[in-house]
């Protein structure tokens, strides 16, 4: 891990203002730890993309096609035409600077071209002077460039350092959204044949085993075999875990790390128990065993050929409706983008809770509903037997996705399911979540290992406002529900704010949970000895 | 060379009107000619510029959410920031073209070394005011402007004009938007100045329109209260634009025609600058649509089947291993 050789103290050492100059002049020091190695050809040729060959973004030389400009200017026109929020936000922009300071890469590195005003002008100043004619005309004086082959290197240097975390849209008068610009400027790149690896590679694996990792049918099925032998260990229960069970009612789909990274792995033991203990007729699918959508990260295209498994599956399973697993980016496309893209879902019902009987007409007709909602629900109606005791070893804090906050809205679900399951929770200050969370600094496909030095200080803010809260309740537990936190979060708590371990809103449910026929409960789902719960679950029962 | 050639161009533009403005010739260009072309020039750009953005459709609905979605009936939902319906997003939108809704959010990061060391998200509302003030005062001062062009002049405008003067000071009465557009221009340009990152990232077409605004506030109170104009000769030269029969009469000092000419610039430069954001707000997916894509299906015009890797291709290649791990198949 590259990020292990710097220092904290050394990486705070930001200066927010700007140098004397001028932005205009294209130049990007691809410095180590500030970016991400090339997509490799073999990926990109597999899913039947143009491909640069072998290269990196250190060479000093990019291996562009000969016809790139022809390319770019095509692609830009196509996509004004196709849509309206390139174009108006090509436009109306005002450089008022109310985003500047909002982007999280901004404040943790200082660097002015992530402003989201400037990421943006990287493309807007091509678009002046190759679409309007008074940037055709005045060139720099109305603020057009040329394109040239710095352009391209500067695209993708910051179009890869930007996580489509939308945080800047909210304060922007006009709502100009950088997540939309960085999407159009990607797709652009990757006509180019310009990629990164961890975004490829994922799609690549995603598109042939039905999950980013590539995990096998035959891998899956292991996998979720294990967690049930661990979930009985610790809980005395066997539950089952069906996988391509036709004939049942509900389809779960969740982002393939829960099954395969850690600390994900506790949030699935907490979904098993909770489903056992509903007595829920789901099943899992190993072809569309990913839940997340790296497509989104790449092109429009992409992410509708990834996207389409899962209702492809629904169909051939003949499930009623759809759940979907804690994570992040992957709702932004279920919830803003799926129906659009690969609906009408006429094939399945509007999702009924088969315990309370609650009917989701928010996702009438998606009909995917986010667990949190399924299990708020739950709460509400008293149908679940929870003991928050269990997790008094715990101090929560729990941190926004950016994707569920700012493209969706849900918020107080979360809450409202941590507030039941567990007795010590803390706010992070106000601008640092909901609509205004701060990213973890590692979504869209940029948490790698040679990003590190970027990841760090893309993740500044967060962790900053978790070691307030730390210092302030004696926070020890940063919740989250979105796999790409859990995976960057873990990291960046490691550096910037050590002792603070990083957990899934439904790992929390699956250590208060109270099931029949569990043995006497010692340690949480992560085999950790919880703090006096079951004593005072015995009390209790002596009390009666 | 961004804040030189703004502000070279603007003095520019007012010298000529002011040394133009000494003869009939150089009073009918800056006073008859000006403002027709500047008219011509920007309702066919706005059209323009409005009928483009309409020809891109709104693929997908991608609402930026700034509150609770509506989900559970128990779970208060947040109308106005999250909106699920059309009410909801006429509202939102309302609140964001007539108070700057997202713009009243403004933070100010800040960091503190310490220790502790600490990332600060500060409130921060000048912007939000400096904007607010500009842009009301700037509507109000349109609406008093009525009274040149319409005959006989409507109550309303009537009524603005005698609101905004409510403090008496001085005869004529200085107005209390004339104050405030001077205030909140001098800080919105401060700001550009000053403020490094906002320095940094400042155009000279964000400069331009703030110095022509300058110019034609100052010449506007410098007609009011110092070189005061024949205002019976002003009216006729506006009254006779509007008319469709311009006349130009005598008598009219040379910084009206300095006025003038500086508002048809920025009127002819309108609809080819950022200024039409004024238009633009009103289009903005991100802002315009109600946050309902699970519960109703948006459709995207351009939708195209894409390639995807079907479940019997998937089956195909891992059926051997499925079986051996026992797992369901389509075809043995």
């Amino acid at each position: 891990m590259s990020g292990k050789e710097l220092k904290p103290e050394d990486l705070v050492q930001i200066e927010l203002s700007p140098p004397a100059g001028d932005w205009m002049n294209p130049r990007v020091g691809f410095r180590k730890g500030t970016w991400n190695y090339a997509a490799v050809p073999d990926t990109l040729a597999y899913l039947g993309l143009p491909n640069a060959g072998k290269w990196q973004p250190s060479d000093a030389e990019w291996p562009l096609p000969d016809n790139w400009q022809e390319i770019i200017h095509n692609g830009m026109k196509e996509r004004l035409e196709k849509y309206r929020s390139f174009k108006v936000f090509m436009d109306i922009c005002v450089r008022c600077g109310a985003c500047a300071d909002k982007c999280h890469f901004y404040i943790g590195s200082g660097d002015p071209k992530n402003m989201p005003v400037l990421r943006a002008e990287l493309l807007r100043s091509i678009y002046r002077h190759d679409f309007t004619a008074s940037g055709k005309i005045l060139g720099k004086i109305a603020g057009g460039r040329p394109l040239t082959r710095e352009v391209i290197k500067e695209w993708f240097y910051y179009f890869f350092q930007c996580t489509e975390c939308r945080r800047c849209s909210v304060f922007c008068p006009y709502g100009i959204d950088t997540a939309e610009i960085t999407m159009i400027g990607r797709e652009l790149l990757s006509l180019l044949g310009l990629g990164i690896e961890w975004v490829c590679t994922p799609l690549a694996n995603c598109y042939r085993t039905g999950n980013h990792l590539g995990i096998p049918p035959h891998a899956f099925k292991d996998s979720l075999e294990f967690a049930v032998d661990e979930l009985e260990e610790i809980t005395g229960v066997r539950v089952h875990a069906p996988i391509n069970k036709k004939g049942a009612k509900i389809l779960f789909v969740a982002p393939s790390a829960d099954y395969y990274a850690s600390p994900h792995y506790f949030t699935l033991l907490g979904y098993l128990a909770l489903f056992h203990e509903l007595g829920l007729d789901y099943t899992w699918s190993s072809y569309a065993s990913e839940g997340g959508n790296f497509g989104l990260f790449h092109s429009h295209e992409m992410m509708k050929r990834l996207n389409a498994k899962i209702y492809a599956e629904a169909k051939r399973l003949g499930v009623r409706w759809i759940l979907g697993g804690e994570c992040g980016h992957m709702w932004r496309v279920l919830h803003q983008y799926m129906d659009t893209m690969n609906g009408p879902a006429d094939f399945l019902n509007v999702p009924v809770s088969p315990i309370t009987g609650t009917r989701f007409e928010n996702a009438a007709s998606t009909k995917m509903v986010h667990i949190s909602e399924f299990t708020a629900d739950l709460i509400r109606h008293g149908k679940l037997n929870l003991d928050p005791k269990r997790n008094e070893h715990w101090v929560a804090t729990y941190h926004d996705s950016c994707n569920t906050a700012r493209a969706m809205g849900l918020l107080e679900e979360p809450r409202y399911i941590i507030r039941h399951v567990a007795n010590n929770f803390h706010e992070m200050p106000e601008n640092t979540i909901r609509e205004q969370t701060f990213c973890c600094g590692s979504g869209a496909g940029l948490g790698t290992d040679e990003n590190m030095e970027m990841r760090l200080r893309g993740g500044l803010p967060r962790a900053n406002a978790v070691r307030y809260v730390q210092e302030k309740f004696g926070v020890n537990v940063l919740l989250c529900m979105c796999a790409i936190d859990k995976a960057a979060l873990t990291p960046l708590m490691e550096y910037w704010v050590p002792d603070v371990t990083v957990a899934g809103v439904h790992e929390l449910v699956g250590n208060a949970l109270v099931m029949k026929g569990e043995k006497a409960r010692t340690t949480d789902l992560r085999g950790t000895p919880m703090k006096g719960c079951d004593g005072a679950a015995r009390e209790k029962a002596q009390d009666v | 060379m961004k804040i030189l050639v703004p502000l070279v161009a603007v003095m520019a533009l007012a010298t000529a009107a002011y040394f133009g403005a000494g003869s009939f010739g150089g009073q009918y260009l800056f006073g008859v000619i000006a403002p027709y072309a500047a008219i011509m020039l920007f309702i066919p750009g706005i059209v323009y510029r409005v009928v483009n953005w309409a020809k891109s459709p709104v693929p997908f609905r991608i609402p930026v959410t700034c509150g609770q979605q509506r989900s559970l009936p128990w779970i208060k939902h947040s109308k106005l920031d999250n909106p699920a319906g059309t009410a909801g997003v006429v509202g939102r939108m309302a609140l964001e073209v007539l108070l700057f809704r997202s713009l009243f959010r403004q933070t100010k990061a800040e960091i503190h070394q310490g220790p502790p060391f600490r990332v600060v998200q500060g409130s921060d509302k000048y912007l939000w005011l400096g904007a607010l003030v500009f842009h009301w005062s700037l509507l109000v001062i349109c609406i008093r402007h009525c009274r040149f062009f319409i005959e006989p002049v409507p109550n309303l405008v009537l009524a603005v004009q005698s609101l905004d003067g409510l403090f008496q000071v001085r005869l004529p009465p200085v107005l209390i938007t004339d104050v405030l557009i001077l205030g909140a221009l001098v800080y919105l340009w401060a700001r550009r100045l000053i403020n490094a990152q906002v320095r940094y990232i400042s155009l000279a077409a964000d400069h331009f329109p703030l110095l022509l605004l300058l110019g034609i506030a100052g010449t506007g109170l410098f007609m009011r209260h110092f070189d005061k104009v024949d205002l019976i000769a002003a009216k006729q030269l506006t009254r006779g634009l509007v008319g469709f029969a311009p006349v130009v009469p005598e008598g009219v000092a040379p910084v009206f025609f300095m006025h003038i000419f500086l508002v048809c610039v920025l009127v002819a430069y309108f609809p080819i600058s950022k200024l039409t954001h004024m238009g633009g707000i009103f289009f903005s997916p991100t802002r315009n649509l109600a946050n309902n894509s699970r519960a109703k299906r948006h459709i995207n015009p351009w939708n195209y089947p894409v390639k995807v890797h079907t479940y019997e291709e998937y089956e195909d290649e891992f059926r051997d291993l499925m079986k051996a791990a026992d797992m369901p198949v389509e075809k043995e």
